[in-house]
């Protein structure tokens, strides 16, 4: 048994949040100066220009990224092994949201009663937060602020059983279709395949987390998130809608196995911004 | 960045007309933010027969909510939001006179059509790049609406803010248009719908 403090945790979000909002990731900067070079629309790739441009302000002036420091998503995974002490782990992680959008000036989006007042929480909590019990003795902390023009453009579908990968294919690229600029194109796309609806979208939001050009264990997925790309960037809305060969970044698909009537299809959507950070304790 | 056409606030008639989409444009003057919940409330005023707290005639509204300024700062990052959320709010807007909107993402059908009858235009900024349109913001003053926060009508002064025209006012798409351009799918185009409508 390992303890982990919930003033560890908090410390930890509080300092991923500020860094997430303000570091565009790498793999996803790597990728848009690479689009930069294969993008055939002029006018969209002066828009991909102003995107790295943009990241270099915002690393230089610690300005976010982007307005939108979105809904603070934590994909929490807890060894089986870890005792945390000092506090419930879900306060923990809200405080270290609380602390790290007031301290890093961030963007405080969250209303609540959302069908009435949509009173605004004034501290971006309560965060979406996603726990999960796995082996070993540490406790690693996903951060994902969520912007919501990208995230509103979610949608599920449930198929007919043998509908098979042509659905799925036809559903990803309605919905892009369809969204046009709203998600803030070149977009990271999530698909969750099988499982029930709930499982379907969870899969699809956990699966941006993963890198840009990482390819998923299984070939016959792996093959499926190459398809999706390549039918995707055939559409043409390009970066922010203007047109253009650079409609997404990558596209990630996860399955599960699901119900004999059922082939469940969520689609959650991630901007340019595709804002990660993680920590282990 | 490309150098733009240079538009001074407020817009003219005869500044709109010399637009078409794809042009680059940099807004120099004042411009008023506003996002959804300040329309809602634009809109209640509206209906109650009471003045609105700002004069639209020839200005610009920009769909923004900002950081909050680090201590000395102006603004914190400052990039553009959904503009067809705000669609069910448009026409009225633009019938009190306003010109020029800056938003990101496409309008609805009947959005584009009531910019080319105002004679007015809709231009999007570059989604995401909040730090960068930052750098063009000198002003920021909150003139109605403070309790909205983030979402208060703040009265910007900006200084070459970079844009490009989506409708101008003889009723052309860029979005439409581009995508039809750089489409290799086989795919039919589905039709554009405004978001709730």
């Amino acid at each position: 048994m390992r303890e982990i403090t919930a003033g560890q945790i908090t410390e930890t979000v509080a300092r991923l949040a500020v860094e997430a909002t303000h570091f565009l990731p790498e793999d996803v900067e790597g990728a848009i100066r690479s689009a930069k070079t294969t993008e055939r629309n002029p006018l969209a790739v002066q828009i991909l220009e102003e995107i790295l441009e943009n990241a270099e302000i915002a690393r230089t002036r610690m300005l976010p990224l982007c307005q939108d420091t979105g809904s603070a998503v934590v994909h929490v995974e807890i060894g089986q092994d870890v005792h945390v002490t000092g506090g419930y782990l879900i306060d923990a992680i809200n405080e270290g949201i609380r602390r790290g959008y007031g301290e890093g000036f961030l963007r405080k989006s969250i209303a609540a009663r959302p069908f009435s007042a949509r009173t605004n929480t004034g501290d971006n909590t309560p965060g979406i937060i996603h726990t999960e019990i796995v082996p070993g003795d540490q406790l690693k902390l996903h951060f994902m602020p969520k912007g919501g023009g990208c995230e509103n453009m979610s949608r599920y579908q449930n198929f007919l059983p043998g509908m098979g990968k042509a659905a799925v294919i036809d559903f990803v690229c309605e919905t892009v279709d369809m969204s046009g600029g709203n998600p803030c194109p070149p977009l990271v796309i999530g698909v969750g395949i099988g499982g029930t609806a709930e499982k379907a979208m969870t899969m699809a939001k956990h699966t941006l987390f993963r890198k840009i050009g990482s390819r998923h264990p299984d070939e016959e997925v792996a093959a499926l998130e190459d398809e999706l790309l390549e039918a995707v960037n055939a559409l043409g809305v390009g970066p922010q809608a203007v047109g253009g060969s650079t409609t997404a970044l990558d596209v990630f698909v996860d399955t599960f196995p699901t119900h004999i009537t059922a082939l469940p299809v969520a689609v959650n959507i991630q901007c340019h911004s595709a804002r990660t950070k993680e920590a282990v304790l | 960045m490309a150098e733009g056409v240079h538009l001074t606030t407020p817009l003219t008639d005869e500044v709109i007309d010399t637009l078409t989409i794809g042009t680059h444009v940099t807004f120099t003057g004042v411009i008023y933010t506003a996002r959804d919940a300040a329309h809602k409330r634009l809109i209640e005023l509206m209906k109650n027969g009471q003045e609105l707290p700002v004069d639209l005639r020839g200005q610009v509204i920009y769909y923004v909510g900002p950081t909050p300024p680090r201590p000395g700062a102006v603004i914190g990052s400052a990039g553009p939001t959904t503009a067809m959320r705000l669609d069910p709010y448009t026409i009225p807007m633009l019938e009190l006179g306003l010109k020029g909107i800056i938003g990101k993402g496409g309008r609805g059908p009947a959005i584009r059509e009531a910019i080319k009858q105002h004679h007015a235009v809709y231009c999007i900024a570059v989604g995401g790049a909040g730090a960068l349109l930052n750098r063009h913001i000198k002003s920021a003053e909150v003139v109605a609406f403070e309790d909205l926060g983030t979402e208060a009508i703040r009265r910007l002064g900006v200084e070459g803010f970079p844009a490009i025209v989506v409708n101008d006012c003889r009723g052309n798409d860029l979005l439409e248009s581009g995508k039809a351009q750089y489409r290799t799918s086989e795919r039919p185009i589905p039709a554009v719908k405004s978001l709730g409508g």
